[in-house]
């Protein structure tokens, strides 16, 4: 395959698409709630009444309004149809004619999605995550016959710095910095990893991603892979994503079919092979040196860094583990320049990120907003704030991250601010929570997470998060005394400063940020114990 | 080779390049409390107990997994280093089933020694009472869950060490527990050779010799010294 094949794929596929384009969302969220029968009845429908010259029917992948699916959209008239049922298709497809299906009919122009900017999910919901045809029909695969053919390695890492991309799992690390490290260390072999183990409570952008748009973030890997000299990538994906793993499965094989993956890409000297190993169920193994383990065959536990991967990694050669978002942001930063891409954003995080707006909140659903909008434009205008009731508290990071109180919604949304506040960017989970709710409750909730969670290697994350989880049920129990409070504080940084790894070391941080901003109501609960007492001595 | 000074406590040591914090600070005579470390074979960083601060890091470093560096300015006792170190150990105690007065180990327990040295005479944390097996069907030995601390020692030795594997971690978090072959009963495990090194490389009483009783046990660790040295300098006599 050349260029010139590439664009012809492109070119007939353009051709073959018709003037009306019915796309029904067939991610696991609206695949729950039935969008495949809407798709068929769609699909019967617009050949039963002869329209099948002008219309088709595609099953697409995520929109992002997941909480009001199934999703149907149409093109070019962008209207959007939510909560569709099977017996809706002809009503939507007789619309076409003229009418409008009112009932169903969303606000395509609604803020939650206006005011969304989309890099990574700019094709999702709008082409076929099945087919690599519809892929290279939007440009796609154009980015790594780019750095094959124009740059080398060299440029493209130098690329990727230039335009201030930092992880997207939640750290935050520079990605330039990354592949640098990588691309310069010794030795020939090297290995890409797409880190896919997303694991937090209340986030799915990383499946969104993999179910809608996978052969984006197979370019980003094999862009990787040429980047640092790398010839051999793996994607860890969890189990719990079967629908995932089933399309990158497909995307990988009709990749290698048009000689995109395998050898000699692009007729270049360049190698370059992905394979999938499937998580089995442990958080844990979404850390570096965990995942590298379990791809290793043995048990998923993390190992004191450093040696970190880019040095000692996957059979202790080096390697770039990199999570499924950052790699998606690859290609659109080689097709529209570094320059492009960091004029995105504040000036320490550049860029978009994805976040999955869940909890008591009007539209649920993903969104992918410039860095630095303020946590109130997601909460209240894309969001549409808390029905009946008011926000008390956002959570962001999922189990590493903390709460952030109402009083600070106006803080811009970036690696940097959060952190300052307490929290952190994490994978991108953003669970809105009410007057209603407890924030001890919520603190206990994050801490059981992580007690299951806990691989049990290190001593203060396996039995301190055990302790810790102890007490807060004590303190709900309205049995907590001042000094079990000294003692969860204390406790919370002990195991915050001697876990092994990231997963320990976040692990008080639900804690720590509901004391520090909702410190009356572990008092409450206190006191409650002390009035009792009283009462019964 | 090239050498590498620092200076821990305040102490100047000069080591070789790849000694690791722990080793020099043991040539420089200074104690780090550890109980996962075991001569002889890998570290894991495990237990915690022997973090440090360094100076210019922010964040606390395993003395048994963390190479010297030039100019490394190393504290090994801090205010803050005492106090995790003494919650450490309480959280171990409160974790499984420590009762030293009918343990074959009392008296000769790194577990006991460890707490005697951060200065833990009582744990804040409630116990866990966990519900804890004990194996005895192996001929000459057994595994007494309850006194566990999962150090892996014994994995660890009976893998680099004897080349068995007998041993591994199952399960995971709280309800991790060491495993004997395929999580059967070590008697039936056919890979153990019933060589003893993980009895000898345990630190507490969790694996004993069968017949000893209270403050019985005794450890032969100048045996996998010897092991060692006899496969790796071909010294065959001790």
């Amino acid at each position: 395959m050349d260029l010139a094949e590439l664009l012809t794929i492109a070119d007939t596929e353009r051709k073959k698409q018709k003037s009306i384009r019915v796309h029904c969302c067939t991610s696991t969220g609206c695949q729950a709630a039935n969008s495949l029968s809407v798709r068929e009845n769609l699909t019967n429908t617009v050949k039963e009444s002869g329209l099948s010259n002008r219309v088709e029917v595609l099953g697409v992948g995520c929109m992002g309004f997941c909480g009001r699916g199934p999703l149907v959209q149409i093109d070019p008239e962008d209207i959007l149809y939510e909560e569709v049922t099977p017996e809706d298709a002809p009503s939507i497809i007789d619309a076409l004619n003229g009418g409008v299906a009112k009932p169903l009919q969303g606000d395509s122009q609604h803020p939650f999605f206006a005011r969304q900017m989309r890099i990574v999910r700019q094709h999702t919901g709008k082409v076929d995550p099945e087919s690599i045809e519809k892929y290279i029909a939007v440009g796609g695969y154009q980015s790594l016959y780019k750095v094959l053919y124009e740059m080398t390695p060299a440029e493209v890492v130098n690329e990727i710095s230039k335009s201030g991309l930092r992880g997207r799992g939640g750290g935050g690390y520079p990605t330039g910095l990354k592949w640098a490290t990588v691309a310069k260390m010794p030795g020939e072999q090297k290995y890409v990893i797409c880190n896919g183990d997303e694991g937090d409570p209340g986030a799915f952008m990383d499946r969104s991603v993999l179910e809608s748009d996978p052969h984006l973030v197979l370019e980003g890997m094999a862009i990787a892979g040429y980047a640092v000299g790398a010839a051999h990538g793996y994607i860890y994906v969890r189990a719990e994503y079967p629908l995932a793993i089933q399309r990158l499965q497909k995307a990988i094989q009709q990749a290698k079919k048009y000689g995109i993956l395998g050898s000699q890409i692009f007729e270049s000297p360049f190698d370059f092979k992905i394979d999938i190993r499937i998580g089995a169920g442990a958080f844990v193994c979404g850390e570096e040196t965990a995942l590298i383990q379990s791809i290793e065959g043995k048990r998923g536990n993390p190992l004191p860094r450093p040696p970190y991967p880019a040095e000692s990694g996957l059979w202790k050669c080096p390697t770039l583990i990199n999570n499924v978002e950052t790699l998606a942001n690859i290609a659109a930063i080689i097709r529209q320049g570094a320059d492009w891409y960091s004029s995105i954003g504040t000036e320490n995080s550049k860029g978009t990120k994805i976040f999955a707006l869940t909890g008591k909140i009007r539209n649920n659903g993903l969104i992918e907003v410039p860095m630095g909008i303020t946590l109130r434009e997601i909460v209240e205008e894309m969001g549409g704030g808390v029905p009946d009731g008011e926000v008390k508290a956002v959570q962001t990071g999922g189990p590493s991250g903390g709460c952030i109180p109402a009083s600070m919604l106006d803080i811009p949304v970036d690696y940097d601010s959060l952190s300052k506040i307490g929290s952190m960017m994490g994978s991108g989970g953003m669970v809105v929570m009410d007057r209603d709710t407890s924030m001890v409750e919520v603190a206990q909730f994050y801490m059981q997470f992580c007690r299951e969670e806990s691989c049990g290697k290190c001593v203060p994350c396996r039995t301190g998060t055990v302790q810790l989880y102890e007490l807060l049920a004590k303190i709900l129990n309205q049995q907590g005394t001042p000094a079990d409070l000294e003692k969860l504080e204390a406790l919370c940084q002990m195991v915050k400063e001697t876990s092994l790894c990231g997963l320990g070391i976040s692990a008080p941080n639900p804690i720590l940020s509901t004391l520090r901003y909702f410190p009356e109501e572990y008092q409450e609960l206190i006191s409650a114990y002390s009035l009792n007492s009283q009462v019964t001595s | 080779m090239s050498v590498r000074t620092l200076t821990i406590n305040n102490i100047p040591v000069a080591v070789e390049e790849g000694k690791t914090i722990l080793e020099a600070a043991k040539e420089a005579d200074i104690h780090i409390p550890t109980l996962c470390h075991l001569d002889g074979v890998s570290d894991v960083g495990a237990c915690r107990l022997c973090l440090v601060e360094v100076e210019n890091i922010n964040k606390l470093l395993p003395a048994c997994v963390t190479q010297v560096t030039e100019e490394m300015v190393v504290h090994t006792n801090t205010p803050k280093l005492q106090e995790y170190r003494r919650m450490a150990v309480e959280l171990i105690f409160a974790e499984g089933n420590h009762v030293c007065a009918i343990c074959v180990a009392n008296g000769n327990c790194e577990l006991q020694d460890a707490a005697i040295q951060v200065g833990m005479d009582h744990t804040r944390f409630p116990y866990r009472f966990p519900e804890r097996g004990v194996d005895v069907s192996h001929p000459q030995f057994g595994i007494d869950h309850n006194r566990c601390i999962l150090c892996t020692r014994c994995v660890r030795v009976c893998d680099e060490i004897e080349g068995a594997h007998v041993w591994d971690v199952a399960q995971r978090g709280e309800n991790c527990y060491i495993a004997s072959g395929l999580s059967q009963p070590w008697g039936e495990v056919d890979a153990c050779t019933s060589c003893g090194k993980c009895v000898d490389a345990c630190p507490t009483g969790a694996i004993f010799r069968q017949g000893t009783t209270s403050a019985e046990k005794e450890r032969d660790r100048a045996k996998l010294e010897f092991v060692v040295n006899a496969r790796s300098k071909q010294e065959w006599t001790r």
